[in-house]
């Protein structure tokens, strides 16, 4: 099945890939380990998973602005995520995303931490402002 | 978010690459904040500057981004480094570390900011004036200057504040317009705030319990100078993400306008003692460390006068700006705290140089902000007491 939302782009491009959703905050600066992309702060809902080549999915960044620094650093090293869709973005993850090139979408129609789960296929349009999201099994999600 | 014509030419890349990812940035925060244009500021404050904050991933982008073409376009000043930039092998910094700092410092001067390594750049000679806008980073500085000189800036980050540096611009939202900073809480202070680390616990009370209001503080009988009014912000800065307060009858706005706020707490020196007992822990510190935000002249002339009574038994350690250092040493400031056993260090502080390399593990200090960072970012225990009490311990040696 599949699904269209309207969204708000931030930055720029177009990316298609699997997702990695998480309904918590995130921490770059700490938090992922950008030499490999592993979530590596302690309890988190994603701990140990590996954000490269993801879309991304998460409420909104947390901590520190040095967080922008360590997205672009991630783009750098090729172990960045694809694209990021928040359910409502700040300044540290959007200043991150302009100096990792990494397409940004925001303020979804529904809220995209529960309207999508790890391991759906995106289409993330930032450039007309929209996500399509493709599940192979049936689920009573929607 | 409208551009003008020339606005939309540097985003095509006019004045180069790093102007281009510079103005991309600030439209990109303009529309998560909707909004409608850029407006020129007068100056930058630029935040992460110290190696031990930003890492390689901080000095890897400020390089390339000074590579790429960057350049300042208005006034630009940037916050501490993590070490005295001349004498890092007396601080025992690690080579490598010096080095990489070296690098992160020099790159910013090739962009035409100026070194000055401080987080208070409303202590320099080229003070913002009411009214300004101004796009600057370091929470500490963004309360002093909003509310205590009435310029108008957001609490940018890093990133931010270096984009609108190069381009001189910022987004207008937030604090930059009049109806955002208006008071929403009112504090009633039922306690006499007699010393910096008073403020500085009050600071952190309202930050913490009212993180992202603008409180309206009304002081009973109180001692309200420069230091004291850094003190307060700095301790709600760190607890709080707000970035303006008011005091009745004392900060400029509150002299133009009537505030009235609906919802209004008391505020009682139990509360102040309770912060006080959250950020201290049991221990007997060897060092002292005062200057968080870093000490202006009047608190380097105070500690001086506390020094000709006699040697410290304990190792103090002061931090301030290049600039106060050097007015400090002209009036013969720093001789006597040198005498006294004591050290003056300029361009950083406690909280950014790496402290726990050192092997300081405890420490005593004024200022809740360093207590909270010290806990937070180097493990290190910490003890509050005002600065003539710290002092005081430092030459009894209990």
């Amino acid at each position: 099945m599949e699904i269209k939302l309207r969204g708000r782009g931030l930055v720029r491009g177009i990316v298609e890939g699997e997702a990695l959703v998480s309904s918590q905050p995130i921490s770059f600066l700490g938090g992922v380990d950008p030499a490999t992309g592993i979530i590596k702060e302690r309890g988190h809902e994603l701990e140990g998973y590996t954000v490269t080549d993801k879309v991304l999915v998460f409420p909104h960044s947390k901590g520190s602005t040095v967080s922008s620094y360590v997205l672009f650093s991630m783009a750098r090293r090729g172990t960045k995520p694809l694209g990021i869709v928040n359910t409502v973005s700040d300044p540290i993850v959007a200043a991150g995303c302009v100096l990792g090139n990494i397409p940004l979408l925001d303020k979804l129609e529904i809220d995209p931490t529960k309207a999508i789960i790890t391991g759906d296929y995106l289409t993330l349009n930032a450039t007309e402002g929209f996500l399509v999201i493709r599940r192979s099994q049936i689920s009573n999600v929607w | 978010m409208y551009l003008s014509k020339d606005e939309e030419a540097i985003l095509e890349g006019s004045r180069g690459e790093a102007a281009a990812i510079a103005m991309k940035l600030l439209v990109t925060i303009g529309d998560i904040f909707d909004a409608q244009r850029l407006i020129p500021v007068t100056s930058a404050q630029v935040s992460g500057i110290s190696y031990k904050t930003i890492g390689d991933e901080g000095l890897e982008f400020i390089e390339e981004f000074a590579r790429k073409g960057a350049a300042v376009n208005v006034h630009t000043t940037i916050n501490p480094a993590g070490m005295d930039m001349e004498n890092w092998r007396e601080m025992r910094v690690p080579e490598d570390f010096a080095q990489k700092q070296e690098r992160i410092v020099s790159a910013l001067q090739k962009m035409g900011a100026k070194p000055t390594c401080t987080c208070t750049p409303y202590l320099l000679p080229e003070r913002p004036k009411f009214g300004d806008h101004l796009a600057w980073a370091e929470s500490s500085a963004v309360m002093y200057v909003n509310s205590i000189i009435g310029a108008r800036t957001n609490r940018e980050g890093g990133p931010a504040a270096l984009a609108s540096a190069v381009i001189g611009k910022t987004p207008l939202y937030g604090y930059h317009l009049e109806e955002n900073r208006t008071p929403t809480i009112g504090i009633h202070v039922k306690s006499n705030l007699e010393n910096e680390l008073d403020f500085s616990l009050l600071g952190y009370y309202i930050g913490k319990n009212f993180p992202d209001k603008i409180p309206l503080i009304e002081l009973e009988k109180s001692n309200l100078n420069e230091v004291n009014l850094k003190a307060l912000g700095a301790g709600m800065a760190t607890s709080g993400i707000q970035g303006l307060y008011h005091i009745k009858d004392v900060t400029p706005e509150c002299k133009q306008r009537v505030f009235d706020v609906c919802e209004r707490i008391i505020v009682e020196r139990s509360n102040l003692s309770d912060v006080k007992e959250s950020l201290s822990e049991q221990c007997s510190p060897e060092f002292i460390c005062i200057g968080c935000p870093h000490c202006s002249i009047d608190e380097m002339e105070y500690i001086s006068n506390i020094a000709v009574k006699g040697r410290f038994k304990k190792r103090v350690i002061i931090y301030t700006s290049r600039h106060v250092w050097s007015i400090a040493k002209k009036r013969g400031y720093l001789d006597r705290i040198i005498n006294a056993g004591g050290r003056v260090v300029r361009d950083t502080c406690m909280v950014v140089s790496p402290i726990e390399k050192v092997g300081i593990g405890e420490v005593v200090t004024n200022s809740t902000k360093a207590a909270y960072y010290l806990s937070a970012l180097s493990r290190v225990k910490t003890v509050l007491k005002s600065l003539g009490e710290a002092l005081e311990y430092a030459r009894n040696g209990n």
